[in-house]
């Protein structure tokens, strides 16, 4: 692979449980927690996934740590598909990327002490050989994290949630991992806490280079330290753009409703609020067409029967929305021919009106996917 | 700078002492304090052990000598309990009797354990074995257990190995049911993902965050296995399909008493206080640790 390939890439990604019902039922139907979700991820980069509860955001951190197993879609790790490995060939895979958990009191074992807790990954993966070299990596993630040395002795009772939450993220580091999912690892948090562990995420993330995909349901942390947003509705990524378009010229209707929802700190700042009314449809019988139809304050009659796809809206900025069609079906001609691949795939359900490449017998591209970097935050 | 004169609205008044001082204690005395229970649980456990340890030394005869010359004495300076319809010395017997019912509540405590612990596991963490164990072990729960203990009896010769066996099936059922439910929510904490996605190996998973995270109340479990693998050793003994006659136990000393109780009821009064004091020490014992241990789960077991 070319050092330029993304750390991650995610494809079409589903995760479908089953529902059972009754002592020998059989699947009854099926929750669909993720469908056709496809983002990439650079070194260095943070993405964000935003969207209400319900939505998909935490299955799809576990399906990419294969904590759950993906329904279908691929997911490649710095160029390597991983969805399809089998447990053993996994393992030596799992070093490169870790996981920091929402709750602080329950992502850690409460009969461990940190000194071991931090030292299991580093011996699961042979990183270190003898038990001094050990006890210096430790000491060394408890400095990385800020938390004192002495500590390593106690037990995860004996800290504070904010505490707790250090270490966590110092025993995601300890393989010395170049991703981090951060699956809603500041939500559980006090607000001065929860600043602090952001400005963690950033420092870590400046000095080792790592990326991060921080799934939050909070906009005011994500527009703090991300450089893209992927917005999703009920298992499905709506839109997907850098940081600054977000929060200025965000396309989707759902995204704007999310945005207006967001407190701002001036008493005399009026703005239009959109209100979304009743609440997300059942993800078993996700509504037909655009699955946000039910609730949209815009919805026309082409949302019903037909499915949005993903289009680019110029910038690296994608949406799925029938009201961008007019500048897609620009945007669509536009598009260069790509060359069938390993990276070739289709992006979500096919378009039944025929007016998308995939359609056509050509394959997407998924470059535009990456194609806005902004700079870091801040 | 003047200083604050009495009755001077700027000072303040003498305040009274509302909290009263705090008494200093030790380290042992806060503990006996804050878990009365696993002490005078503990103490009585402690008491028996004793007992059945040193009994050659307390003043006691050998428990088989038979006497028939002084047959059913009661109570008195010589016969501490009396004696029995053999002539032989109740305060011996029932002295050398606690060896076997604690060697008995141990050994079942800790085999039941052991032994559930492991199918418990197996059940909750490999699904497909799930249905078929718990099933199995729906099975044994069904016959009540002191009628699969006799039937296992009638199978066997009777010993106090053979007893402890037959007591130990039926309640490994029970220990396998909790530490099942116990894995099945444990096997979903982030802690275990987390150690999943850090790369341990399935057996590290269960031998070092699932399992220690069972032993709180895998050990008040035992404790009350403990006290119900007592009397039912006791009952079996007094149905005689316990103990072989020859070994003195509480429940064999109670089922030679029982013709007789209604004349000489001391031949089984002594036996009987001392096992409902023993079990009771146990089961003090195993509720102190269930506070101590989890206060969350206090109601439920």
């Amino acid at each position: 692979m070319t050092p330029a390939a993304p750390i991650l890439e995610v494809r079409a990604l589903a995760k479908h449980f089953p529902l059972r019902r009754g002592l020998f039922g059989g699947a009854t139907g099926k929750v669909h927690a993720l469908d056709g979700v496809s983002f990439s991820l650079d070194r260095g980069e943070t993405l964000s996934v935003v969207g209400e509860s319900g939505c998909g955001k935490s299955t799809l951190g576990k399906t990419i740590l294969r904590l759950t197993e993906p329904t279908s879609g691929e997911v490649w790790l710095g160029g390597e598909r991983i969805d399809n490995l089998s447990v053993g060939r996994l393992r030596p895979l799992r070093r490169r990327m870790q996981v920091v958990f929402q709750d602080p009191f329950s992502s850690l074992n409460p009969r461990m002490r940190v000194r071991d807790i931090l030292a299991e990954p580093m011996v699961n993966f042979g990183l270190a050989k003898s038990g001094a070299r050990l006890d210096e990596r430790v000491a060394a993630l408890m400095d990385q994290v800020g938390l004192p040395r002495e500590a390593m002795g106690r037990y995860p009772h004996e800290f504070s949630g904010g505490q707790r939450q250090r270490i966590g993220i110092a025993r995601a580091l300890a393989p010395g991992a170049d991703l981090i999912i951060c699956d809603e690892a500041v939500s559980a948090l006090d607000v001065s806490v929860k600043a602090q562990i952001v400005n963690l995420l950033g420092d870590l993330q400046q000095a080792l280079g790592l990326a991060l995909l921080f799934i939050s349901h909070d906009l005011a942390i994500v527009e703090h330290l991300t450089h893209r947003v992927a917005v999703m509705y009920l298992g499905k990524i709506v839109e997907l753009c850098d940081r600054r378009t977000l929060f200025t010229r965000a396309h989707h209707p759902y995204t704007k409703a999310l945005l207006s929802a967001v407190p701002v700190p001036d008493p005399l700042a009026r703005r239009e609020r959109i209100i979304l009314r009743g609440d997300v449809p059942s993800p078993i019988n996700p509504p037909s067409g655009c699955r946000f139809h039910t609730r949209c304050p815009f919805v026309f009659h082409r949302c019903r029967i037909e499915e949005p796809l993903l289009r680019p809206v110029g910038g690296g900025h994608v949406s799925a929305c029938h009201l961008d069609a007019a500048v897609a079906a620009d945007t669509e001609k536009l598009l260069p021919h790509h060359q069938e691949g390993p990276g070739a795939h289709s992006l979500g359900s096919t378009d039944p009106s025929g007016s998308l490449p995939s359609a056509l017998g050509q394959t997407p591209d998924l470059r535009w996917l990456d194609h806005a970097r902004p700079g870091p935050p801040n | 700078m003047s200083a604050v004169l009495p009755g001077d609205p700027a000072a303040a008044p003498t305040l009274p002492d509302v909290l009263p001082p705090v008494r200093r204690r030790g380290a042992v005395m806060r503990f006996v304090v804050r878990h009365p229970t696993i002490v005078a649980g503990g103490a009585l456990i402690g008491l028996m052990i004793f007992i059945a340890i040193c009994a050659p030394y307390l003043h006691t005869v050998d428990p088989t000598a038979l006497a028939p010359a002084r047959r059913t004495r009661a109570p008195s300076p010589q016969y501490w309990f009396g004696t029995d319809m053999l002539g032989r010395d109740i305060y011996s017997r029932v002295l050398y009797g606690s060896r076997v019912s604690l060697i008995v509540g141990f050994s079942v405590a800790l085999l039941a354990s052991v032994i559930g612990m492991l199918i418990g596991l197996v059940s909750g963490f490999v699904r497909w074995t799930d249905a078929l164990i718990m099933r199995i072990m729906d099975g044994l729960m069904a016959i009540p257990g002191i009628l699969l203990a006799i039937a296992l009896m009638a199978l066997t010769r009777g010993s106090v190995q053979n007893v402890i066996i037959a007591i130990t099936v039926p309640q490994v059922p029970q220990v396998a049911r909790l530490v099942r439910g116990l894995v099945l929510s444990l096997r979903e904490q982030p802690f275990v993902e987390a150690a999943t996605a850090s790369g341990s190996r399935f057996w590290k998973i269960a031998f070092r965050h699932i399992l220690p995270n069972t032993l709180a109340p895998l050990t008040v479990q035992a404790t009350y296995i403990c006290a119900s693998a007592m009397i039912t050793e006791a009952i079996l003994s007094f149905i005689g399909a316990g103990t072989p006659p020859i070994i003195p136990s509480w429940g064999n000393i109670m089922a030679e008493g029982r013709a007789l109780w209604q004349v000489k009821p001391y031949i089984v009064f002594f036996p009987a206080i001392f096992l409902s004091v023993t079990v009771l020490a146990v089961n003090l014992l195993g509720d102190g640790l269930r506070d101590a241990l989890d206060p969350r789960a206090a109601g439920r077991l």
